[in-house]
This record gives structure tokens, C-alpha cells and sequence, in this order.
């Protein structure tokens, strides 16, 4: 059985602790989405800002579990200042990480060359399946507000 | 019918799953109150009977179809001495609980409800007893009223009087699956029959716990389900006054709920075979009736003392250990309440309690338990609830506490 130090890595403990980019932003300009995991309650809300192609802000609120709050502070992080594009290519990757392939476009080869930086560390979540609707939740929900912004 | 005193180890025998080892240790299942485990005389009752006696029931003249129609028919009659009913075609035999309250909302509610129409439900509902209501206010506009709940969660009873105030039925729990917290039955049942509503019993966590007595209840109606009382998914029961139920209209169409049908309409068939379309869970049926014939070798005055004994050890144990770093949601008073324990630990999110206690095999639910309007009410988006049944003892209770402190190292408190 996998050990929990695969899953509570210490870079992940302290964006449960410290989450980053938590709050709101008006709306409009920005866009928001809400995400539910009906199995544990845990519910989270997205803020996404995008300028001319370009995702300038995110913000996050709502409450979860560890895995699902450090998931959505590094997503945030990560996605900052990228154009929608890569982060759909990031979405797809952190994903792919998480064993889920989805219909949202081709993974492209590119894909791989994508860097998810501190996201690595949630790569132990998949030896725990049952959370990785946890880990997943804020990507789905920025999905949302991706496909809203569209 | 009773005699022997539970005793993990002298029942230990009874339970396969207490021999499974994860990881070399041995597993503390603590989610009774989700779904129980099974004892070898309920396994070996079904496995049995599948083997060797298995056949169709109600529909052919042969010898083994007429052996399992009166196997089926014999767990019927189990069931309703169980919960002291009055006549076995009393008991509907349905899929679960949740079945038998969307019968109760779909059949007598379609029956009888219009727009306008009051239920009264309370804050402690579980979501089968929830969505059916909601469902048919959806279709008819009827009107669902709430009781609240006291600071201690129990039930607050101050305005019932106007609350059931031209309500037609009032549909409650027994027992909260979330706050163990047992509530006064037959007290509302009058108080419903004052007010001319219906009393409908969600017991799906009472039957299973305690002595089950639905005359002295007086309810109407009582929905219950086998997974929680060490019988097998796939069958649960809905119990119902003849004269109630005769007048219902059938819930499912087809085989069997039939006495003749013609190319211009159906005739039905007399409960309980009305409310059973289709062929019916009859090897569940079996384990079933053999859960009933282990929990009564104890008796329901037994099992209901020893849950209660550490329910009080639980409370006690994990206050004294933890203190204010854990709160414990539902009544202190064990005389009100019921092996179910929901609890928050420190500021520690119910998926990581649990994700923590499984590393020690210590299995407890965490999330909203079904019941999300009463988690609202709670102000918590989840908790977690460790629960117990015949087979757990303090070692558990012990064994959970244990695990509780291992929390502490992983998130550096």
C-alpha cells in the first residue's frame, strides 16, 4: 500500500496552509464557475480573468480537503499569465497526470513538453483514486469558466 | 429469543471480515451506519440457498419453486415479527429504503396530494426522505415545512402544533444517520394523527439498533433497508397499515403486481404482491430473514445495550483524549442516541481525517453523509462519523482515538 508521505508532500501541505490567489474578482470583467464534488460536499468557485487571449487573473474560494485546496492553489499559479491555449495544454497535462483523458481536444505531443512545475508533487494522488476528484475539481471548474470565456 | 450477551469475543467466529488484514494488521470498520458487514450465517444462508434451493417464486407448480416461495414468503414473515407488525402482507419487500420512501412519495403522495398541500419533514433528513418530497412539489406544488433542530441537536418540537397545522403527512427519521440523535416516534406519530397527517418513519437506522415495535409507534408507514442490519444489499422493506397500502395505487408496473391484465387495463393484485413488480430479490430476501434470526439470538434489547455502552465509552474516551480539538456534533445523553458518531477534528478536512485514519485500517465515512441540509444546518460542509454495530468493542473505540493522534504528526500540529 502507498504510504501517506506520497500523498501530504510538504510542498502541498503549505499551499493547504497558505493557499495562494484565494478571493474573488468582479463580475464581469471576469468570469465565474462553480464546482461541486457531490461525493464529499467540497464546493469551489473560480474567478478567471482573461485579456486578449491571455488569462491575467484567477482567483479561488469555496472549501475542500487538503488535496483539493492545494490542487487549486497551485493551478492557479500555474496558469497565471499563460494564453488560453497553454492552459488548456496544462489543463490536459495535470489530467493526464491524474490518469483522466478526457474529450477536450487531442492531447497533442505538445502536451508533454508542458511543465507542471509544483503540480508534480499531486502525482502520489493517483495512488489513491478516491481523491482524485479531489485533486481535479478546481482544473474542471476552470474548464468551465474556460468554455464560458470562449 | 434472546439469551446470549454480545461479546466480540465470543461472536468473533461469526464474522469473516474481522479475519482480513491490510497490511498484516487487522481492520477497525467503523461505517455500520453506511453499510454493515455480513456474519457467516447470513453468507452461508444465501450461498446455500443459491446453490441448492433456488427456483422462482409465485409462478410454477413444481416442488423446488414451492420450497422458495415458502423461503421467501418465510422471510416475510421474519420481518414482520421483527418490527411487531400485524400481519406479514403487511411487508413490502423493495429494493432499499430509498425505494420504499419513493414509494411512500410517488404512490400515496400522487394519490393524494395536490397543490397547497402541507409535508412536514425535519432538518435531520436523510436524502431519500428529501428528494421524493421535493420531486413531487416540483410536479404538484405541494408545500414542505421543516422542524429545526436544538442547539443539541435534537429536535425542536417548540411549534410542531403549527407546523402540522393542515399538513397531510409528516415523514421523519427515527434515528439520524448523521447525529445518532433518536427521536421521540410515537410522540410524533400522535402528534401527526392529531393533525390528521400521515406519520411516515424513515427507520433505515433505528431497525437495525434497537426493538422495533410499529404498533406501539403507531406509525403509518416505516421504510427500512437490509445492508445496515447484517443482511445483503438489494432488498429493503416498507411496512405499511393493510388498509393504507390496500388503498394505494402500485408504485412499479408489471409481473406479479397483477390478477389480470386485459388489452384495456390491469387489475392488481392484493398486497403485498402489488408493490412487488417483477421477480424479487429472493436470495436477499433469505439472508435477510437469517440477519434477523442472528441479531434476534441476542435480541434487540441487547444489541441496542452494548451500542449504547459504547456509544457512552466513545463520547467519554475521545473527550478525554482530544478535548476541544474534537467536536462531537448530536446529543451527549446515549439514552437519546445512537452509535453514530460525527465529528470534526481541529481545523482538519473529514477526507484527510479519514485518508489519516486508513493508514491505521481505521475505516470511517467522511463527507456529507446524504444529508446536506442538515450539514448547512451544522455549518460544515462535511464531517466525519465513525459508527458502530454488534461486532465493534472498545479496542475499536481505542484503535480510532489512536489514529485520531497520528493526525497530529502528519499535519504538524
Amino acid at each position: 500500500m502507498p504510504g501517506l508521505e506520497d500523498l501530504y508532500r510538504e510542498i502541498i501541505l503549505d499551499h493547504y496552509r497558505s493557499p495562494r490567489n484565494r478571493g474573488e474578482l468582479p463580475t464581469p470583467p471576469a468570469i465565474m464557475a462553480e464546482g461541486h464534488n457531490p461525493l464529499c460536499g467540497d464546493e469551489i468557485t473560480v474567478y478567471l480573468q482573461v485579456d486578449e487571449g491571455r488569462v491575467t487573473d484567477v482567483k479561488i474560494s469555496g472549501q475542500g480537503c487538503s488535496i483539493s485546496q492545494s490542487s487549486a492553489s497551485m493551478m492557479t499559479q500555474a496558469v497565471i499569465g499563460k494564453t488560453v491555449p497553454e492552459v488548456r495544454a496544462i489543463v490536459r497535462r495535470f489530467k493526464g497526470m491524474m490518469s483522466i483523458e478526457d474529450g477536450d481536444g487531442d492531447a497533442s505531443a505538445d502536451d508533454t513538453a508542458v511543465s507542471l512545475g509544483d503540480l508534480e508533487a499531486l502525482q502520489g494522488v493517483v495512488k489513491f483514486p478516491v481523491r482524485i476528484k479531489c485533486a481535479t475539481l478546481a482544473w474542471n471548474t476552470l474548464l468551465q469558466a474556460l468554455d464560458e470565456s470562449a | 429469543m434472546s439469551g446470549h450477551t454480545l461479546d466480540r469475543a465470543t461472536i468473533a467466529a461469526d464474522f469473516p471480515f474481522l479475519t482480513r488484514r491490510i497490511d498484516g494488521e487487522r481492520v477497525v470498520y467503523l461505517d455500520s451506519a453506511n453499510s454493515s458487514q455480513k456474519p457467516r450465517q447470513v453468507i452461508d444462508a444465501m450461498s446455500s440457498f443459491a446453490a441448492t434451493s433456488y427456483a422462482p417464486i409465485n409462478r410454477s407448480a413444481y416442488r423446488m419453486a414451492a420450497e422458495a416461495t415458502e423461503a421467501y414468503e418465510g422471510a416475510r414473515a421474519k420481518v414482520a415479527r421483527f418490527i411487531n407488525a400485524p400481519s406479514a402482507d403487511e411487508v413490502v419487500f423493495t429494493k432499499n429504503a430509498t425505494e420504499s420512501l419513493n414509494l411512500v412519495a410517488g404512490s400515496w403522495g400522487r394519490a393524494n396530494l395536490r397543490a397547497g398541500d402541507v409535508v412536514v419533514l425535519t432538518h435531520m433528513e436523510h436524502h431519500a426522505n428529501i428528494v421524493p418530497w421535493h420531486q413531487l412539489a416540483a410536479e404538484r406544488g405541494i408545500e414542505l415545512r421543516w422542524i429545526p433542530l436544538t442547539p443539541t441537536g435534537e429536535l425542536d418540537l417548540t411549534d410542531l402544533p403549527r407546523l402540522l397545522d393542515g399538513a397531510k403527512a409528516l415523514s421523519f427519521t427515527a434515528m439520524s444517520n448523521v447525529l445518532g440523535t433518536i427521536t421521540p416516534v410515537a410522540h410524533l406519530c400522535r402528534a401527526a394523527h392529531d393533525a390528521g397527517a400521515l406519520a411516515v418513519v424513515d427507520a433505515c437506522q433505528y431497525v437495525p439498533h434497537n426493538v422495533t415495535d410499529v404498533q406501539a409507534w403507531d406509525a403509518d408507514l416505516v421504510a427500512f433497508s437490509s445492508h445496515k442490519m447484517l443482511g445483503p444489499t438489494g432488498i429493503g422493506v416498507l411496512w405499511g397499515r393493510a388498509e393504507l397500502l390496500d388503498a394505494m395505487p402500485p408504485f412499479l408496473g408489471g409481473g406479479n403486481m397483477i390478477s389480470d391484465v386485459r388489452l384495456d387495463g390491469f387489475t392488481c393484485a392484493p398486497v403485498p404482491a402489488k408493490f412487488e413488480a417483477g421477480t424479487p430479490p429472493i436470495i436477499e430476501a433469505i439472508g435477510l430473514g437469517a440477519a434477523i434470526d442472528y441479531l434476534e439470538s441476542f435480541g434487540m434489547a441487547e444489541v441496542r445495550r452494548h451500542e449504547a455502552e459504547l456509544t457512552r465509552y466513545a463520547l467519554d474516551t475521545l473527550t478525554e483524549r482530544f478535548g476541544d480539538d474534537l467536536t462531537i456534533h448530536g446529543p451527549r445523553n446515549v439514552e437519546i442516541r445512537g452509535g453514530v458518531l460525527s465529528f470534526a477534528f481541529r481545523d482538519l478536512h473529514p477526507h484527510d481525517v479519514s485518508q489519516v485514519l486508513d493508514e491505521r485500517n481505521v475505516c470511517v465515512r467522511a463527507g456529507h453523509h446524504c444529508a446536506k441540509p442538515l450539514m448547512r444546518v451544522l455549518g460544515v460542509g462535511a464531517t466525519a462519523r465513525a459508527s458502530f454495530y454488534v461486532y465493534n468493542d472498545t479496542a475499536d473505540v481505542d484503535a480510532l482515538a489512536d489514529a485520531l493522534d497520528s493526525a497530529t504528526d502528519i499535519f504538524g500540529f
